[in-house]
């Protein structure tokens, strides 16, 4: 039998755009008559889907739209999606933030949420007392946090500030001591939005880390929001990924994971640009870049020891000698892993259409998601930068177990790294 | 359809779009009495850091406002207090009208002030307007205590002050003020979420009211000097609480039980308004905010 501790049933939630005034009375006042007639809200039937970057008919707009899921006791649930998927407002609404339009939610335990660390901090008030107010916010009882006060204190690694007045902190101190609140919570259902996103690499480490406990050890149970993708997997045993206030698909968090960076618009092996976005200058404008194999076939997936193309087209719109391309390369983990541009290939440029390739040697990069982009310099003169993408379009490495990789024949486990050349290992000698 | 669901699940609460029509959740505030004490603390100490007077401040706002109103009123203007020395007479009133003012000033911006903090995490929203109402008590407990003082000074110069059987009531008139106070204040904080107009209102609102609230005059002289405007006075449940306070402590004015009544109805009827436009707001203000 299934343990259901959430239950979600058509949440929707109806915003309403531009500003508050004179209008807005005018629809409350209509939409209180209705009620008082007993008919139905007259604004819920219209209102658009929630496509930040199209221009709406209505003043209305569902933020989200017939939101369906539930989630089981103990179960770490990722939700992702795009900038203004909605998944905010779904979250809010299942900490009460604020309620939802239409639909219900269950809940079958005690809720913490976490869409910010260090709620109601305030900066005259010492470490210490901010770590009661914060912790009794959060709904903890005063017991309870003396319980865990020397842990929280502990966890955070700020004992000697601790009766200081927090405005005296550092920022990284302020959120240790914060995030350490909120990590001492024992609720059932924890609610957590990209509070990941501070701290340095250690602390986000911890984080992870005790997110990860809070779930094995405790059985509760974790609804976590991120884009950081690497944390999603890392933590998540099961996803949602919304688009434009709807839930587009379930499953499985790996599958789910690489289904949403397929169907990314941001991943595609190929860029065409249009008239309008093409990223341009009065010299240089570019018209496509695309990945492609030694064959010239454009691809998407590569075998991690295959040799990888960047092919470039663009156009030249004036007579020139000084024009250097170059290129940026992100992992979906958004670390920067190298830029490289042309090095001794200058050249004259009558006005027309070029082509370039640039190659990625094989047994280099090392799995998962790439991101490319393409940039334009001049170098005479004055240093300029004609363009400059990033993450315009992308390809995807996958580790097949196939000979001649770094990989070897042996290991088959976990191979970390941003990068995986095969180095040079000389033979051992006894000395 | 509920038969055929594949849960053992005891659902703890629901969150749905609609509120019961009326809901206190005295259970809940319950829960989370700890914030309470821990938000009045709040209020309470980071009043005084960084300054060099202190809780001193408290102090000298009603001693100065009593200070000019026994000059502009009592002495200008030639309202008599009885035998009651006005500066004492200016001070009890002030007092009592502090409190007021500062609970219903402290609970009117509730969501505005706090938008931070609601907009990130749930609790029941209540508990911040009451913890200004219990803070606020603290305030009203220190400038309650120099009016003692006074009090115990003129008492010893000979004044003719007392005290009477009814001064044992005298802190259920306090709650009942500090009810009032919330109410009002719990109605406005709703109102103003959406409707900036409302803050202008409280800022000279407040202002006119004293004047209407027997603050710096006995209730007997409005009526004896204006009788067309008393009825203005007469209808004001404030007045009768600042009317009877001076009558538990100095033993001076009147004592009305249907005025009381009158006050006692005004505020459960106001308060039971600002709970329900409180709740319907607390659900989805952060959207219009």
């Amino acid at each position: 039998m299934k343990d259901i501790i959430l239950k979600a049933e058509n949440i929707s939630k109806q915003y309403r755009l531009g500003q508050v005034g004179t209008g807005t009375m005018a629809h409350d006042l209509n939409r209180w008559w209705h009620q008082v007639r007993g008919k139905e809200n007259p604004y819920l039937k219209i209102g658009d889907v929630n496509d930040r970057s199209t221009k709406g008919t209505s003043d209305y707009v569902w933020a989200l739209q017939d939101i369906n899921f539930e989630v089981e006791r103990g179960e770490i649930l990722g939700i992702i999606g795009k900038n203004g998927a909605g998944k905010s407002t779904l979250l809010k609404i299942l900490s009460r933030v604020t309620a939802p339009t239409t639909g219900s939610i269950k809940f079958g335990g005690r809720v913490a949420s976490l869409l910010e660390v260090g709620t109601g901090f305030n900066g005259e008030m010492t470490g210490r007392e901010n770590v009661y107010l914060n912790g009794a916010i959060l709904g903890m009882t005063k017991k309870e946090i003396t319980s865990k006060l020397d842990e929280i204190i502990e966890f955070s690694g700020c004992e000697r500030y601790i009766d200081t007045p927090v405005k005296r902190y550092s920022s990284g101190m302020y959120v240790r001591l914060a995030f350490a609140v909120a990590a001492f919570l024992e609720p059932e259902i924890l609610i957590v939005d990209e509070v990941l996103a501070v701290g340095d690499a250690e602390f986000q480490k911890k984080a992870i880390g005790k997110m990860q406990d809070i779930s094995q050890k405790g059985g509760r149970t974790v609804l976590f929001v991120s884009h950081n993708m690497a944390a999603v997997k890392q933590l998540c045993t099961r996803g949602i990924v919304m688009e434009n206030g709807r839930i587009a698909f379930e499953g499985k968090i790996d599958t789910i994971i690489d289904k949403y960076l397929n169907t990314d618009n941001n991943v595609s092996s190929i860029k065409k640009y249009t008239f309008n976005e093409a990223p341009s200058s009065e010299v240089i404008k570019l018209l496509e870049a695309e990945v492609i194999n030694d064959k010239s076939e454009n691809k998407l997936d590569f075998l991690i020891n295959e040799k990888i193309g960047i092919k470039i087209k663009f156009e030249i719109l004036m007579e020139t000698d000084d024009i250097i391309l170059g290129i940026n390369l992100y992992n979906n983990e958004e670390i920067h892993i190298l830029s490289s541009h042309q090095k001794n290939q200058i050249q004259n440029y009558n006005k027309g259409i070029y082509q370039t390739i640039v190659w990625f040697p094989g047994n280099f990069l090392s799995e998962g998601f790439h991101f490319c982009g393409v940039a334009a310099m001049s170098y005479k003169g004055f240093f300029r930068v004609h363009f400059h993408d990033i993450n315009k379009f992308s390809f995807n490495i996958i580790d097949g177990f196939v000979e001649n990789t770094a990989r070897g024949i042996v290991y088959k486990g976990k191979f970390p790294g941003v990068v995986r050349p095969i180095l040079e290992w000389d033979n051992v000698i006894a000395i | 359809m509920n038969q055929t669901e594949n849960t053992n699940t005891e659902w703890l609460f629901e969150i749905t779009p609609k509120n019961k029509f009326f809901s206190l959740n005295l259970k809940e505030v319950w829960q989370y009495r700890d914030l309470l004490l821990l938000f009045v603390k709040r209020d309470v100490v980071t009043v005084y850091k960084q300054t060099v007077l202190g809780p001193l401040w408290y102090l000298i706002q009603p001693l100065f406002t009593s200070i000019t109103f026994t000059i502009i009123f009592n002495n200008v203007a030639g309202i008599s207090t009885g035998t009651v020395p006005p500066f004492l007479f200016n001070l009890a009133g002030i007092t009592v009208w502090n409190y007021f003012t500062a609970c219903l000033n402290g609970t009117s911006n509730t969501f505005g002030s706090n938008a931070g903090i609601f907009g990130k995490v749930y609790f029941p929203r209540i508990i911040v307007p009451l913890s200004v109402v219990v803070s606020n008590l603290v305030k009203f407990g220190i400038q309650f205590f120099i009016f003692i003082c006074f009090y115990a000074y003129y008492y010893f110069q000979g004044a003719a002050i007392g005290m009477n059987g009814t001064t044992l009531f005298f802190p259920l008139l306090i709650v009942l003020m500090g009810i009032l106070g919330l109410g009002l204040g719990m109605f406005i904080s709703s109102l103003v979420t959406k409707y900036r107009d409302f803050s202008n209102l409280i800022g000279f609102g407040v202002q006119l009211l004293m004047y209407l609230s027997a603050v710096m005059y006995p209730m007997a002289l409005i009526k004896e000097k204006i009788p067309t405007y008393g009825w203005l006075v007469a209808y004001n449940p404030l007045a009768y609480v600042i009317e009877t306070t001076r009558y538990m402590l100095l033993d001076v004015g009147q004592i009305s039980l249907l005025g009381l009544g009158y006050t006692f109805l005004v505020t459960l009827v106001v308060f039971f308004i600002g709970v329900l436009i409180f709740n319907r707001t607390e659900k989805s203000f952060i959207d219009t905010v």
